[in-house]
């Protein structure tokens, strides 16, 4: 079994996430190759083919000549599965690719099971069990799912070049809002989401973070909402935390949630839904309407 | 100009869930459905672009699947799209993403829109797959995942929501797709004169065989619950009890309480 790895550069940086891939070929036991769009000088620490082709020609966001490198990838090492991490690269790319070669896509797999690949479905509170028809298959990986793997050693390195019109120009890079609270000190952390109802409720959250010594965390809808100052985001797109203490309050646990706070030191969550995906990583899940308990065990920390 | 707007009916998130009879999909029974949250800001959209233009642009909102879905374009129309078109078909969850592109893209064939919003995935199945396929089927220039939007002089300006909270910027030629995120609008409640404006718009009725011509690329086995759920204790019960339990459990397994 054979698959080709598409790996991902951003500012000029070979992704520390792309050894993820290496991780589910060898589950798989597959052989690898890797096609990148990166620099020379930046190659991943990997013994086997690299498709190469300069980013600083073809750029790190222009799909169409990236859909045309990875076919010309896949053309030579005709793989089983053409493999992208589920990221906001893959998963704009990957679709692109599936239909160039006719191929069946799997989104988001978070393992390998019997018969097919596992796929988190309905908010991840489910799963499916899907196989690709024919070959090759294209896939995308959860972020975190399978453990990273450096296989070591220097790549034997092909470049790869291709004509491609274009239909998109890739202006720039705007940098990610001011972080403001520095959650990453915090030894409590309470957060927000939207099953605490309205912005009303949002000083209820805040004297409970405060009764703990704590700061104030906040789920995106809550911040896309403007409840909560995007300064107390915690997720992919906001701050990874590690609090001793991290209690998630009207939070289901969306993977882009969990991913910035599943290292907590103990966490607790209070949902209403027993099924949220949140008791997933919850050392204690408090199955309550998140307003009626918040108070309560606010009162009780202050007697 | 002609604008696509490309909406799911998904169950409520918060239900539980249980598989079928056949195994490789959730029953109906017992759950409520409401537009997928993120095609509801593709339709949010739409429709500013619609005001920004004057009202020029002529808006159309496809969905695929069984009658219900008729209550999802119903609430797109009030939103202020201006037409409707059902897919008329009860078995669209045994479809994969490919056959429902496939689908969208043989209806939109012959319509010559200019610009197609869609939502980044559905949040029941998550494959984000069938806007950007959809594209490709088309010929459109396509743009995932954007928070921000702004059309002029015949040019799309999109914001790419990428990881960290960075952004890439993208400029894109018409006929384009974009697929919308969180946090690219607010959309509109539809107030009671819009929702009763919305019952005249036509809504078309199309049979799925008119435009189903490719057969699946991926099949589901089985629907089920995760294999391994938390490890962690669950409270129910009384809230008295359940604080008090809870505080027991963070004096014994943190260092925080003084």
């Amino acid at each position: 079994m054979k698959t080709l790895l598409v790996g991902e550069c951003r500012e000029g940086k070979f992704l520390e996430t792309n050894y993820e891939l290496f991780g589910f070929a060898a589950k798989l036991g597959a052989d690898t190759a890797m096609v990148l769009v990166g620099r020379e000088d930046d190659l991943p620490s990997y013994g086997g083919k690299v498709y190469l082709a300069e980013v600083g020609k073809y750029g790190e966001y222009n799909p169409d000549a990236h859909k045309k490198l990875v076919l010309a990838a896949v053309e030579q090492e005709k793989p089983d599965y053409v493999v992208f991490a589920h990221t906001s690269y893959g998963w704009d790319l990957a679709p692109r690719v599936a239909a160039a070669l006719k191929a069946g896509q799997l989104s988001e797999v978070v393992t390998v099971v019997e018969g097919g690949f596992e796929l988190p479905s309905c908010n991840s509170k489910m799963r499916r069990t899907v196989k690709p028809q024919g070959s090759p298959a294209v896939l995308t990986l959860q972020g975190g799912a399978f453990a990273a793997q450096k296989p070591g050693g220097t790549p034997q390195l092909q470049k790869l070049e291709v004509e491609a019109a274009q239909s998109t120009a890739f202006v720039g890079y705007e940098p990610a809002v001011e972080k403001g609270v520095d959650l990453a000190k915090a030894e409590v952390i309470v957060s927000a989401g939207r099953g605490i109802g309205k912005q009303e409720n949002v000083p209820v959250i805040a004297a409970l973070a405060k009764a703990l010594g704590g700061e104030l965390g906040a789920s995106r809808p809550v911040v896309d909402g403007g409840w909560v100052a995007h300064g107390h985001q915690v997720g992919t797109t906001g701050q990874t935390v590690s609090p001793k203490l991290y209690i998630a309050c009207g939070i289901s646990g969306a993977i882009q949630h969990l991913a910035g706070m599943k290292k907590s030191g103990f966490i607790v969550a209070i949902n209403k839904d027993k099924d949220a995906p949140i008791g997933e990583v919850a050392d204690v899940l408090v199955v309550a309407d998140v307003m009626q308990f918040v108070p309560a065990l606010t009162a009780k920390l202050a007697k | 100009m002609k604008i696509l707007v490309c909406i799911k009916q998904v169950p409520d998130m918060e239900s539980r869930f249980k598989p079928d009879s056949a195994g490789v999909w959730f029953s109906d029974t017992d759950l409520a459905f409401r537009m997928n949250e993120y095609d509801e800001y593709a339709v949010e959209q739409a429709v500013r672009l619609k005001e920004q233009l004057g009202g020029e642009p002529e808006l159309t909102v496809i969905s695929i699947g069984p009658d219900r879905v008729v209550e999802a374009l119903k609430k797109a129309l009030a939103m202020g799209c201006d037409r409707g078109v059902q897919v008329q078909d009860p078995a669209a969850h045994l479809k994969d993403p490919w056959q429902i592109a496939s689908m969208i893209a043989a209806y939109a064939k012959g319509e010559n829109f200019d610009l197609i919003f869609t939502g980044l995935q559905s949040q029941d199945r998550g494959s984000a797959q069938v806007g950007v396929s959809l594209a490709e089927l088309l010929g459109f220039s396509c743009v995932t995942t954007i928070v921000g939007f702004e059309f002029a002089d015949g040019q799309v300006t999109v914001k790419r929501e990428l990881e960290g909270g960075i952004k890439g910027v993208v400029k894109l030629c018409t006929p384009a797709l974009v697929t919308c995120q969180l946090g690219l609008n607010v959309p509109r409640y539809p107030t009671l004169p819009n929702i009763m404006k919305a019952k005249k718009k036509e809504i078309l009725t199309v049979s799925v065989g008119d435009l189903l011509h490719e057969e699946p690329r991926t099949v589901t086995a089985s629907f089920h619950p995760p294999a391994k759920r938390g490890s962690g204790v669950v409270l129910e019960g009384d809230i008295a009890a359940q604080v008090d339990q809870l505080l027991v459990i963070l004096r014994d397994k943190t260092t925080v309480l003084r």
